[in-house]
């Protein structure tokens, strides 16, 4: 499904990825965690296709294709979704309007007939159930006086609606109260089938317990410095970042990143 | 009261066809006009003569330069039928309203609503109200609008003829909007009229109010209007004035508004069309608990200039004042808006706030924007802010990676920016007309 290779970005000139390599498989569930700072919602913006972000090195394949060859809305309409870190306001855009251009924009490019207003107003009555959204939200501009939670929320109803096959979540957990963490969790592994993946970026354990994933990574200075089972995330939930980190610099003595920033 | 700088200005000709129009006016009228109307016609000519048209060495008018409207040769136009369905293409044009339709100036019986009445409301065409010295008609036309500042004021009060006289009756709350419909059908350079409109909102009244603009052909005509509204105690008023006028026209545009103990107006002004357009919005807060909004939406391109002044007295405590104006630049247009606000030593515990934000989506487009607060009392709130530039990259990015494209994207965002001012009017249909028209412009496929 994805395949990263020796990926290298760096964004005004400062180097944050630095070979990363990552792959997942149709079905898989992967989780990245690491310390602030690391290069997390770097990949992601990288994956989602911000220009900001420049790639030096490497490359990405995308069921089999160059991923990075595409435009950003080429990725999503190929199946690529970003639940993101900070989603932004746009006031003066209807969340209706908007999700509905979206969702026909990619039912056009499966070829797919495009779904009438009344079609697609059911179609999004029956996904705000499950996340719980009041219906209230799709009337306001996109995520405009939102809450936190809210915003959160809104990122996992959108791909509830349009089902993406590769789902990025940059922490879509933070700032989220436990009914609602559980209603995104659920909302999440709505749509896992065995031909969809998942990238989950978190920094706690506890959405893990909902959300099971297949392979823990932890990201650290640009690259995968460690990957494990689901057990790695309760471990680091114990024991910190510390001892891995100085893993990490016995292994590579040359470089002595600093450690700021890391929790 | 600030004092008068000294103005220069460009002394107008007493043989020129400004003046020879204003004396026709005069020989015409001399039978029939009442006496306290000649004096306010003669007084405003005064003015004019005194104040000339501006130059922009006149701080009032630095970026707009009104020599082309100085120069044109002024007329009345010539008569022309125009049949209904000529008006229903326009915007409001099939609205449920009371509709008032003014053709070249000219009131029009047949295009009018023919139930203009209902108990809550007077309606009079000016010359018709003027002329039966009706008692609120005469105790307020020319009270407000300072003719002696304004020389198109000054202008338009000497050449005041037509026009609407609205009185909105004591408690009585007006349902369907009002609308007034002036309309430029000439093609001939320097067709003039000057619209002149009262509105009388008397206490604890409530009302819609909407002036809009049109043109016919694409003549280089003038439209000088002044609209002057009393608000009584605790009345509610809002004005929508929409200029959609062709964009070879020239328009010149004030609205004056008084408002007494805890009123409330609501102005929209909404500038489409013109080569030159200037709208000036005046409101005084003269008593205590005043609201006040003010909102604003430009949208110009190719060689167009529109200028907004908005100036806000805020005479006396307690009062608010929320103004939002929205710019769209596109070709070579020019944009200018100046802000101001007033407030007086008496006026503590002023709440006013302003914001105009702007967007330029060429290389040519260029805005003027200017804050001005001159502030004389110490307890108050008062913040502004201005913005230029392009799209926020961010909300591109946001929405692109939702599968739209990136120009789809731009143009639903430019829309969206408009739609931030019309979304702020109150009156359905006329904000889904406008959102229409803004839908149109910048979000509807453009065949490449
Ligand atoms: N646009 C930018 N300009 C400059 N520096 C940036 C930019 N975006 C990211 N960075 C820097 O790159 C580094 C990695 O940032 P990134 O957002 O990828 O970290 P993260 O792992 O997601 O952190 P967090 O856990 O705090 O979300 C940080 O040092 C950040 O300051
Ligand atoms: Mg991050």
């Amino acid at each position: 499904m994805l395949e990263i290779k020796n990926l290298h970005a760096q964004v005004e000139g400062k180097k944050i990825l630095k070979g990363l390599d990552l792959r997942i498989q149709p079905g898989e569930v992967h989780a990245i965690m690491g310390p602030n700072g690391s290069g997390k919602s770097t990949l992601a913006q990288v994956l989602a296709g911000r220009n900001e972000y420049e790639v030096t090195e490497g490359e990405v394949l995308y069921n089999g294709h160059n991923l990075l060859d595409l435009e950003p809305e080429e990725r999503a309409r190929e199946g690529v979704f970003l639940a993101f870190q900070y989603p932004v306001e746009i006031p003066g855009v209807n969340s209706t309007y908007f999700l509905k251009a979206a969702f026909n924009e990619v039912r056009k490019h499966r070829g797919e007939p495009e779904l009438d207003a009344l079609d697609f107003l059911s179609l999004v009555k029956e996904k705000m159930k499950v996340l719980e959204l009041p219906q209230s939200l799709l009337n306001r501009p996109v995520n405009e006086g939102f809450s936190g939670g809210e915003k959160k929320r809104n990122e996992i109803f959108q791909m509830a609606v349009l089902e993406p096959k590769l789902a990025i979540l940059d922490e879509t957990d933070s700032g989220l109260d436990i009914d609602a963490l559980r209603l995104v969790a659920e909302g999440v592994n709505k749509l896992k089938r065995p031909d969809n993946s998942q990238l989950i970026i978190t920094h706690y354990q506890r959405l893990l317990d909902y959300i099971v994933p297949d392979f823990v990574h932890v990201l650290y200075d640009g690259k995968i410095i460690k990957t494990g089972g689901k057990q790695l995330a309760l471990d680091l939930e114990e024991r910190g970042y510390d001892w891995l980190l100085e893993e990490y610099r016995a292994q590579t003595p040359s470089q002595q990143p600093s450690l700021a920033g890391a929790r | 009261m600030t004092t008068r700088p000294l103005i220069p200005s460009v002394p107008t000709r007493t043989d020129g066809p400004f003046s020879a129009a204003y004396a026709q006016l005069e020989s015409r009228e001399q039978a029939v006009a009442p006496a306290w109307l000649t004096a306010l016609r003669r007084a405003g000519n005064a003015h004019f003569c005194e104040l000339g048209f501006p130059t922009t060495d006149h701080e009032e008018w630095r970026f707009t330069n009104v020599a082309p409207i100085a120069a044109l040769p002024t007329h009345s136009p010539e008569k022309r039928e125009v049949d209904r369905s000529e008006l229903e293409r326009f915007t409001f044009g099939q609205m449920p309203t009371y509709r008032v339709v003014f053709i070249d100036g000219s009131f029009s019986t047949t295009l009018s609503s023919s139930e203009l009445l209902d108990e809550g409301v007077e309606i009079h065409s000016l010359k018709t109200a003027a002329q039966s010295n009706l008692g609120w008609v005469q105790k307020h036309l020319g009270q407000y609008a300072r003719a002696d500042e304004n020389a198109f004021v000054a202008l338009n009060t000497s050449m005041m003829e037509e026009g609407a006289a609205i009185r909105i009756k004591a408690n009585q709350h007006v349902k369907t909007p009002i609308h007034l419909l002036f309309v430029s059908t000439s093609n001939q350079a320097g067709a003039t009229t000057h619209p002149r409109v009262l509105i009388v909102a008397e206490r604890g009244s409530e009302a819609r109010i909407l002036e809009s603009y049109e043109s016919l052909t694409d003549g280089s005509t003038l439209t000088n209007a002044v609209t002057e509204i009393v608000m009584e105690e605790a009345s509610h008023l809002e004005h929508c004035r929409l200029q959609q006028e062709s964009t070879s026209a020239y328009h010149v545009g004030t609205v004056h508004a008084h408002q007494s103990r805890s009123s409330n107006l609501i102005t929209h002004s909404i500038s489409m069309g013109g080569r030159i357009a200037r709208v000036n919005i005046n409101p005084v807060l003269d008593a205590e608990g005043c609201e006040c909004v003010m909102n604003g939406l430009y949208v110009v391109d190719g060689d167009q200039l529109v200028d907004h002044h908005t100036a806000i007295h805020h005479a006396k405590p307690r009062c608010n004042s929320h103004e939002f104006y929205h710019g769209i630049l596109d070709g070579n247009s020019q944009g200018v808006f100046n802000g101001k606000i007033f407030v007086r030593p008496d006026a503590q515990k002023t709440d006013a706030k302003q914001t105009n934000r702007n967007l330029l989506l060429s290389d040519g487009a260029t805005i003027q924007t200017k804050p001005q607060l001159e502030i004389f009392a110490d307890d108050v709130k008062c913040t502004h802010g201005a913005t230029v530039g392009q799209l926020q990259e961010e909300a591109v990015f946001y929405l692109r990676a939702r599968g739209i494209g990136k120009e789809a994207a731009r143009r639903m965002l430019v829309h969206a920016f408009a739609s931030d001012i019309i979304n702020r009017i109150s009156i359905e249909p006329v904000r889904v007309e406008l959102d229409q028209i803004m839908f149109d412009l910048f979000e509807r496929e453009r065949s490449a």
